[in-house]
């Protein structure tokens, strides 16, 4: 009989000791997952930002020269699209960061083929207005830039630590999944990124 | 049997991977520098006068300007280059991300010259991307279409240092560095509380009310106190000396993409 009560308690106790290493495992899972998640807000922060700047760049440059209207409409109509996307930052699946990435890609190449077109107008590149709205735009990618590595760095960290053994087993049972990467823009890329 | 074959592979891939992934740009200066040319487009004694003003204005102010030279951007985009630096070196203090980067590419017969100044996170409200483009416009680029990469960078750092300066004050910066000193302080106290109640627990226990003893403990204290003041004072003295020598190092400040570029 005392046997018995002392292998329960033995056992108890083991199953105690495993609850409380899984949880600790989870406890890091969390903060890392959060980290992810605020790291998306930022991305979105400065997608918006350009989003924001688009109309004044817009009316700037419509403003100074009988412009190509089809390059124009092309610009506000990806800003609409990409506007519309939205990502849900607590559980970002490859398909809705693909989708996003897609919108504002579409944005990038509508305004550089703009940034071209201006080009051909000299008086309007010469003046104060549009110079520092270039300024503004392009403090803008960086930012975005930025704000995507640092994503990318957090998403990293976080598939790292849940594709590790022992870590994959709690991630599997609270339902922890990988999060997508961004991927360089295509003909962008100059500097050789690794995959894995 | 394959899973555990995969299983006991991940570990090497991921050790693999990350062995690429850590390689920089440029490794950071060591011993810690905040004007490297990597290009030899300046002369020892401009590298040194450029060093020792920024070097002044990091003891002043606690802003990091780094000054960085290069004639090749490694196939990346010269706002990438510098981001990519500034984040390896962590310039600028954590606390407050008040670091500034200058980036110069050199310009080559095949080449154009490149130019950016990338703000931390901290001084994009002193320094905004316009008045970073302004400083590039009026101060740098004039000077460096004639070959002048000194005067260039003397002018443009000048004015971003009266620019970065408005925002964090001396005072600010040593406020928060006192806040370590403060354990100390408590564990100082702690020893000498726990000293008295020592001392009074023994003469308490062995009932001897001899005022001999009971001084010894007083003489100690005292004598602990003013060991702890002379060695403190010694400290703050070597600090200060080191400073005026050289650059302590990078504090690892963050960047968020602020500042602005241009070229020649």
């Amino acid at each position: 009989m005392k046997k018995g009560i002392i292998t329960v308690i033995v056992i108890a106790v083991i199953v105690l000791l495993i609850i409380s290493w899984g949880v600790g495992i989870y406890n890091k899972i969390v903060p890392m997952n959060e980290k992810v998640g605020t790291e998306w807000s930022n991305v979105e922060t400065q997608y918006q930002r350009r989003a924001d700047l688009i109309p004044n760049f817009v009316n700037t440059v419509k403003g100074a020269a009988a412009f190509e209207q089809e390059t124009l409409t092309r610009v506000i109509e990806a800003r609409a699209k990409a506007t519309q996307v939205t990502v849900d930052p607590s559980n970002i699946t490859p398909a809705q960061l693909q989708q996003f990435q897609a919108a504002q890609n579409e944005v990038s190449s509508a305004l550089s083929r703009l940034m071209v077109v201006v080009e051909q107008y000299p008086e309007l590149k010469a003046t104060q207005n549009y110079r520092d709205l270039q300024v503004a735009l392009e403090g803008t990618e960086n930012r975005i830039s930025v704000a995507r590595n640092n994503f990318n760095d957090a998403a990293r960290t976080y598939n790292t630590f849940i594709k590790k053994f022992p870590q994959n087993m709690i991630a599997a049972m609270t339902k922890f999944t990988q999060r997508p990467y961004f991927e360089a823009a295509k003909g962008t890329e100059v500097a050789p990124k690794v995959e894995f | 049997m394959r899973k555990i074959y995969y299983i006991l592979c991940l570990p090497a891939l991921l050790l693999f991977s990350f062995s690429l992934g850590a390689q920089t740009l440029l490794p950071k200066p060591d011993p810690p520098r905040l004007v490297n040319d990597y290009a030899g487009v300046l002369q020892a004694s401009q590298i040194q006068s450029l060093e020792n003003k920024l070097v002044a204005f990091n003891d002043s102010t606690s802003n990091q300007i780094a000054v960085v030279i290069v004639n090749d951007l490694q196939g990346y985009d010269r706002s990438e280059f510098a981001y990519k630096v500034a984040k390896d070196w962590g310039i600028g203090q954590s606390d407050f991300n008040n670091g500034i980067l200058v980036l110069v590419k050199t310009k080559t017969d095949e080449s154009t010259g490149q130019i950016f100044i990338a703000t931390g996170y901290g001084l994009e409200g002193a320094i905004p991307d316009l008045t970073c483009a302004e400083i590039i416009d009026r101060e740098m680029l004039p000077r460096f279409q004639v070959g002048d990469y000194y005067g260039g960078l003397d002018a443009g750092t000048n004015v971003l240092m009266s620019l970065a300066s408005g925002e964090y004050s001396y005072d600010n910066y040593g406020r928060s560095a006192s806040s370590g000193k403060i354990p100390a302080i408590i564990i100082i106290i702690f020893i000498i509380v726990f000293i008295l109640i020592a001392s009074s627990g023994n003469s308490n226990n062995k009932h001897i009310k001899n005022s001999g003893t009971s001084n010894l403990p007083l003489w100690l204290l005292l004598s602990m106190m003013g060991g702890g003041k002379s060695h403190g004072g010694s400290f703050g003295g070597f600090s200060g000396g080191g400073g005026g020598g050289g650059f302590g190092g990078f504090g690892g400040g963050g960047f968020g993409g602020g500042g602005a570029g241009g070229s020649w």
